[in-house]
């Protein structure tokens, strides 16, 4: 009896350090398995050329390029959006409605479900503004999804930069914006960066939106203006694998699809941690 | 001079609109969600709406019941949540109280990569893994269940409980730790009568989190539950094909035409999802507030 | 002190702050001599630096802040309504009690405000030289010119502060307890430097360390729970206090 604290702590112990393990497990059989799978298909030709054969064979080009029209036109639009919008929230607004308001907005939208996203790209992009199923619908709907994290992660960054800053530079007659742009933004953009690539791996991903908003089945093409329709990896992937005759003649296709989708976000989230990495050693010099 | 002084108050002015993008943003989204939700209920009763239990929306008359669908992804997100919560909880205590800060700083990065992997890709590898294996190992007619679906939104939701949880469990101040080991209590009596008390909270927060994240998840449960739209029993409902509000959205908007009476209905189920997760929302936010209120940060 | 002996360019007339609730200023009236040194002291929380912040309107960034009352910089009530508060600190300088340089070169740092205020390269150029002659730092950085502000010791950061004070050209500096992070040398250097400023700025310091007032100012203002309670020559002040609570002070008996 004397004991028992510590034998169930043990216990306890024993207990946190397996779910932890569990945890990475899971990490690691996906990304393993994927990869293993998915090595054979990687090729020049498999992300250089278009998909053959009823898409049972030939690559994924049209998916790749896709999705890189797809991240550029949507980041095109949330970049500024979101961190115009973090400068007004930490710098100028002053608690009242309109910051209350601008906050529960982000909120809201941060935690809405991508298909709801995809839901409302459709009656407005889609319909409303006629702008049809197609690659400006998609990137719309998928900037929408991904302000509130840009801005989080923006006014997190500025949040970290110190106020003397902000108290010196308008110490010296300087105005508020030029004092914003000059010493408060190149301060906080390492912190901005990192939020921004985290999105692009989101954006990367983002399947159930797009499929609503302009994603193409096949499209033996790349896209030649904003209002075409598109291919992108993700859908590529679903597309392959749950639907059509040949799910099982494509399967070393859909290994590479999701292994490129794979290799995508895990370099992303490698960029954003050495960019962390690399400015906060130089902050604690 | 007042030249200045407008240029500065003209940038302020688009500032404050471009943020403002946001609110007319979800106001744009509430306004159509529901708007073209509602016009299901031209032709359609809401009552059916709410009570009819089945899902026949090619049928005639159609049928569109909304309870096989909610019940289908309530019945995969209380599994996600189940098997997550405590698999989540440990490994935040564990990050927070035991792991060297090193290890946990090298742990960090695998929870910010199960975070990041696509849904897309979660649902690739449930329905090439875990739905076979299922199969076998609990000899089912289908491995495609919603407890396939709950395993893999499991798996997803960990990283929002995980890193949520950690932030409670870290902002317990260390003095009140100090105090509960000076007075000879070992350091898990300590985690689990004060640290776990006093996050409580905020762990709170974290597990609404982790149901809001699993409860709007479309393309992982559309691949590995089957995608039946019947009420599933409890809780042997569990072992059979299920149909969530999310994946039926996803399903059928690619069949439909725009404007019919189903295109409607899709949006009303958007609709009542968009209510839920604005209600988990909710629900967090007020109690995270309170934590912080507590924590007095 | 008549306005007849000494020329005066700062004259607050019943000045009141409040912040939220709290009256932190209760009916200033003060005029400070031009081209010499004013020093403000007494007990922390007695609004010293808060009457500082009101002389180039920095606490016009505390939100809760209100303000009664004027203050005249060259005959000119600086909190009129059409008054551009970016060209009344253009005129009033102001160093910090951390030194707080920016994140860039020790030469952009300086370069920083006379650039924003559209100087030319070479005009910028020479108001960087200038400035470092005049904050005494050239000796220590010119061969690093494009070295990051923060390689410099404490001290030399104070004195950069200060450089990129001066290359605005004000008329005017305040300085709110510039030495209270600096080792002895440091600070010793710094007063220095303002007894040689004196002769071309006015100069208003907040310094909570008696013996430094008593150093390096002409005049000495004492503040106690948001009132003025004497001000006159340094001299006077602290040989032949006129208030008790003020003797009280300088003779170590609360602060």
């Amino acid at each position: 009896m004397f004991l028992r604290p510590k034998t169930s702590e043990k216990l306890a112990f024993a207990t946190l350090r397996l779910s932890m393990a569990l945890v990475l497990a899971f990490v690691s059989i996906i990304v393993i398995y994927i990869t293993v799978n998915g090595y054979s298909a990687l090729s020049l030709d498999f992300i250089t050329q278009m998909p053959m054969k009823r898409m049972t064979q030939g690559g994924i080009y049209p998916a790749i390029m896709g999705s890189l029209m797809l991240i550029g036109l949507s980041m095109a639009f949330a970049i500024p959006l979101g961190i115009l919008s973090a400068i007004y929230l930490n710098e100028y607004s002053t608690p009242g409605r309109a910051s209350w308001a601008i906050e529960m907005a982000i909120n809201n939208l941060a935690g809405t479900p991508s298909v709801v996203f995809g839901l409302f790209g459709l009656a407005l992009f889609v319909k409303y503004f006629g702008f049809g199923a197609s690659l400006l619908s998609a990137s719309l709907t998928l900037a929408l999804l991904i302000v509130p994290v840009i801005i989080r992660a923006s006014k997190e960054a500025l949040m970290t930069v110190p106020q003397e800053y902000r108290e010196a530079s308008l110490a010296l007659g300087v105005t508020k914006w030029q004092t914003t742009r000059k010493v408060i933004l190149p301060a906080a953009i390492p912190g901005m960066m990192t939020g921004i690539i985290l999105s692009i791996g989101r954006v990367a991903g983002e399947t159930a939106p797009i499929l609503l908003t302009g994603a193409a089945y096949f499209l033996p093409r790349i896209p030649d203006s904003v209002f075409s329709q598109f291919m992108a990896l993700p859908y590529h992937l679903f597309v392959l694998a749950t639907s059509g005759t040949s799910i099982a003649q494509t399967r070393p296709i859909q290994y590479g699809t999701a292994l490129i989708l794979l290799l995508i976000v895990v370099m992303m989230n490698s960029i954003a941690v050495l960019i962390r990495r690399h400015y906060r050693n130089k902050l604690n010099r | 001079m007042m030249h200045r002084k407008k240029k500065e108050k003209a940038i302020e002015s688009t500032l404050l609109m471009v943020s403002g993008v946001t609110v007319v943003a979800l106001f744009l989204l509430c306004f159509f969600l529901f708007r073209e939700g509602y016009l299901l209920f031209g032709d359609y009763s809401i009552i059916s709406f709410l009570t009819e239990t089945s899902w026949y929306p090619s049928s005639s008359p159609a049928k569109f019941g909304l309870l096989p669908l909610l019940t289908g992804s309530l019945i995969v997100t209380a599994g996600a949540i189940v098997l997550s919560v405590p698999l989540g909880l440990a490994s935040a205590i564990y990050i927070s109280e035991l792991a060297d800060p090193k290890i946990a700083q090298l742990i960090k990065p695998f929870v910010e990569i199960l975070a990041g992997i696509p849904s897309v890709v979660y649902g690739f590898f449930g329905l090439i893994v875990v739905v076979p294996l299922l199969q076998d190992l609990l000899d089912l007619p289908t491995g495609q269940t919603a407890l396939a679906g709950s395993i893999m939104l499991g798996m997803m939701a960990l990283p929002t409980i995980i890193s949520v949880s950690e932030d409670a469990i870290n902002s317990v101040p260390t003095a009140l730790k100090e105090g509960s080991l000076a007075l000879g209590s070992t350091k898990w009596q300590t985690i689990y009568r004060v640290v776990l008390p006093a996050a409580l909270s905020g762990i709170s927060a974290a597990v609404m989190l982790g149901i809001g994240r699993a409860i709007g998840e479309t393309m992982t449960v559309m691949m590995v539950t089957g995608n039946t739209a019947i009420i599933p029993g409890i809780p042997e409902g569990l072992f059979d094909p299920v149909r969530t509000m999310t994946a039926t959205i996803a399903l059928e908007m690619g069949e439909v035409p725009q404007g019919s009476e189903h295109f409607h209905a899709l949006f009303a189920v958007g609709a009542v999802l968009f209510l839920i997760t604005f209600m988990i929302n909710l629900i967090a936010d007020s109690v995270k507030k309170k934590y912080r209120l507590q924590e007095g940060v | 002190m008549s306005k007849n002996e000494i020329n005066t360019n700062i004259n607050i007339k019943d000045l009141n702050l409040w912040y939220g609730e709290k009256h932190a200023l209760k009916d200033i009236s003060l005029d400070i001599p031009e081209k010499s040194v004013t020093a403000l002291i007494g007990p922390s929380g007695c609004g010293k630096s808060t009457f500082l912040r009101c002389l180039n309107r920095m606490n016009d960034l505390v939100k809760s802040c209100r303000i009664e009352g004027e203050v005249l910089v060259d005959d000119e009530n600086i909190y009129e309504k059409d008054v551009d508060v970016v060209d009344l600190r253009k005129k009033v300088g102001m160093v910090f009690q951390k030194p707080n340089p920016f994140p860039m070169s020790i030469y952009d740092n300086i370069a920083y405000g006379p650039k924003i205020h559209g100087c030319s390269k070479s005009e910028t150029n020479e108001r960087v030289h200038k400035a470092l002659n005049d904050a005494a730092l050239m000796g220590e950085v010119q061969d690093r010119l494009g070295d990051p502000a923060f390689s410099l010791s404490g001290g030399q950061q104070q004195r950069l502060c200060i450089a990129r004070a001066l290359a605005v050209k004000p008329e005017i500096l305040l300085f709110d307890e510039p030495c209270s992070a600096l080792d002895p040398i440091s600070t010793s250097k710094i007063e220095d430097l303002i007894l040689e400023l004196k002769k071309d700025y006015t100069i208003v310091i907040v310094t909570h360390n008696m013996q430094q007032a008593a150093r390096i100012s002409d005049h000495t203002a004492f503040f106690l729970l948001g009132e003025l309670i004497e001000f006159g020559r340094t001299k006077h002040i602290f040989e032949d206090p006129q208030v008790k609570s003020t003797e009280d002070y300088i003779t170590g008996r609360f602060g």
